[in-house]
């Protein structure tokens, strides 16, 4: 599904270091519309690095970063958001104990009413929730259910849905599937791809895991040590490839050369092998 | 639970009546204070049946009046607990107020109009400091007005020796202004055979007030948000800070409507009055429904639960027992409140 419109996002050789220390240089990306890009990597890969410079939380100090086009360097969250670039962490920003409806609209409440008078608009915020929410598959008979009723999996969807609603063009999910089981992983691997195919938003998806990422991804990136060590299109791509690159590439062949010298039982021929 | 639908892939269909239906007992259940609705429907039993006296309604106008001067403050408290703190200057903070009104007016304006206004700078003052303190020191509420409520209940005494030389305030009822203040903050009327505080209506108005505020205004919403998970609310944009600091300036408003009506309704303040009453303040939102870790409970709760303790207070009285009880049965309430509202909302929220 490789289109080739113009990117939301386009990342070109970027790098950033902290003091002395390099945590990403050479990164180049592209985002575009209805597309998922994976990004993939081992942890301290540069992987929240690039999320971080993406969402704005902090600036990159080489290459440069374009939206529609146009470089930009962020200074805050915010920015990125008013261009529509809005990152789902993986705390959520819900919370538990408030009512789903309530969650959806956190911070950007609906009023009716001017003055003393001035209210939330409960019925439309309830019905927009209600919208949104079935309109990625979710169906959940009363939104007064405090959101910490809801599984995991569900709980990405409504902040998913929450940021889709409030106009994100790009999608940054961090880690969306870490701490799920593989029913839930499920779910929100599906809404993944609606949110892209249906809603023609750009997700740039953070994993580790191989399997996920194959499952929905149009676009592969591997990092390691900061450098981006696979870039591909899925028509380039078997999930065979992908888990050999994420699972540490070179790396991973020395590794089992290694190992494959010592055979299994015979303790005496292991420690004696060169470590 | 029967009103969660698992997520299918293809759009939902219609969602089903009945399904709603079997969950109505538990929405109703669900209230956080139902609880403390079910706490007094059994005090109230308890004293109708043991005390003849708390039959008669005159004795139900004082068990509202006592409840009153508890749920006043309280319903400010349960705010500020949704919100995730604590505060223990409330008690003191009431005396700190009619005191300050008091003696500026007959010490240095003549008019009580003018200490009513100055009593109020001070209280919403008390409270911006408590919030200031909290948001710049980063501590726990509980240890930011301990030493607030510490200093103030200092303050109180040693300001009132200092100002009047004695430890209560003189008699302001022949200064100018007193008149329509005492009509206005502690004016009785009579119902039937029953005199009637407008304490209490204030009470209700406070109730009314705070219960639309929470539920029906997104300052509501960023209570329970600031209280629930502060890191998420502000990362949707909520200003955590500014929310915790009006909520405390809430309170301090709440103390200095109560410690108007004391001044009007005795004329003379004991300055060393109000100590331990934050507790009581405390425990009726937590009978009400509150969670000590915030996010949760109501407004209407704290009412319950300060009519609870009304009712103690003037049940002990009118069923001849020595008042020492009194504490005893507020601690007895509280634990068991507390622990029958965990296991319904338990209960209620099914087995996740």
């Amino acid at each position: 599904m490789e289109n080739h419109s113009n990117p939301i996002i386009q990342l070109t050789d970027v790098g950033k270091s902290y003091g002395n220390i390099r945590a990403l240089s050479g990164i180049s990306l592209s985002v575009r519309r209805g597309e998922v890009t994976c990004v993939l990597g081992d942890n301290g890969a540069g992987k929240s690095s690039l999320i971080s410079i993406i969402a704005g939380l902090r600036a990159h100090d080489e290459g440069t970063y374009a939206v529609d086009g146009e470089a930009v360097k962020f200074t805050s969250p915010r920015q990125a958001l008013n261009l529509g670039i809005s990152a789902v962490y993986q705390t959520l920003a819900l919370v538990p104990l408030l009512p789903i409806w309530r969650n959806f609209f956190l911070g950007s409440e609906l009023t009716a009413g001017s003055g003393l008078f001035k209210r939330l608009n409960v019925k439309e915020m309830y019905d927009i929730a209600q919208t949104e929410l079935r309109r990625m598959g979710i169906n959940v008979a009363d939104l007064n259910q405090p959101v910490g009723t809801l599984s995991g999996g569900q709980r990405q969807v409504v902040a998913i849905a929450r940021a889709i609603y409030f106009g994100a063009r790009v999608l940054i999910l961090d880690e969306p599937t870490a701490a799920l089981g593989v029913a839930q992983s499920g779910l929100v691997l599906r809404y993944i791809a609606r949110a892209a195919r249906e809603h023609g938003t750009g997700v740039i998806f953070i994993t580790h895991n191989p399997h996920h990422a194959y499952m929905v991804g149009d676009h592969f990136i591997v990092l390691s040590r900061g450098r981006v060590e696979l870039d591909a299109p899925r028509s380039q791509l078997s999930l065979e490839n992908l888990m050999f690159h994420m699972a540490g590439g070179g790396d991973l062949e020395t590794l089992k050369h290694e190992l494959s010298r010592a055979p299994a039982g015979n303790a005496n021929e292991a420690a004696a092998a060169p470590g | 639970m029967a009103n969660r639908t698992a997520a299918s892939p293809a759009p939902a269909g219609p969602v089903h009546p009945q399904l709603v239906q079997q969950a109505f007992w538990k929405k109703i259940l669900k209230r956080p204070e139902v609880g403390a609705l079910g706490g007094a429907i059994m005090v109230f039993i308890l004293f109708f049946v043991v005390a003849p006296p708390f039959r008669q309604l005159p004795a139900f106008s004082t068990v509202l009046y006592e409840s009153a001067t508890i749920g006043i403050p309280a319903v400010a408290v349960s705010l500020l607990m949704i919100g995730g703190e604590f505060d223990l200057t409330a008690g003191v903070a009431v005396t700190t107020s009619s005191l300050s009104a008091s003696m500026f007016a007959s010490q240095v304006a003549g008019n009580l109009w003018v200490g009513i206004i100055f009593g109020l700078v001070i209280s919403l003052s008390i409270g911006w400091l408590n919030g200031f303190l909290l948001v710049r020191t980063k501590l726990h509420s509980f240890l930011v007005t301990l030493s607030t409520f510490l200093m103030l209940q200092g303050l109180n005494i040693a300001m009132t020796k200092l100002v009047t030389g004695n430890v209560a305030t003189g008699d302001i009822s022949q200064l100018p202004g007193y008149a329509s203040a005492h009509a206005i903050f502690a004016s009785e009327f009579t119902i039937g055979n029953m005199h009637v505080s407008i304490a209490i209506f204030y009470w209700i108005v406070f109730l009314l007030a705070a219960t639309w505020f929470l539920l029906r205004t997104k300052y509501g919403n960023w209570i329970f948000a600031v209280g629930g998970a502060a890191d998420s609310a502000l990362a949707v944009g909520v200003p955590v800070n500014k929310t915790k600091i009006a909520l405390f300036m809430f309170v301090g408003f709440s103390a200095w409507f109560l410690g108007m009506h004391m001044l009007f309704e005795y004329d003379t303040v004991q300055s060393g009055a109000g100590v331990g009453n934050e507790l009581l303040y405390i425990a009726a939102a937590v009978v009400g429904g509150c969670l000590l870790t915030g996010g949760y409970g109501s407004a209407i709760g704290s009412a319950f639960g300060a009519f609870i303790f009304g009712m103690t207070t003037e049940g002990v009285i009118y069923a001849d027992w020595d008042p020492d009880w009194f504490m005893f049965f507020v601690g007895a309430t509280l634990l068991v409140a507390t622990v029958v509202n965990t296991w319904i909302r338990v209960r209620a929220n099914g087995a996740k």
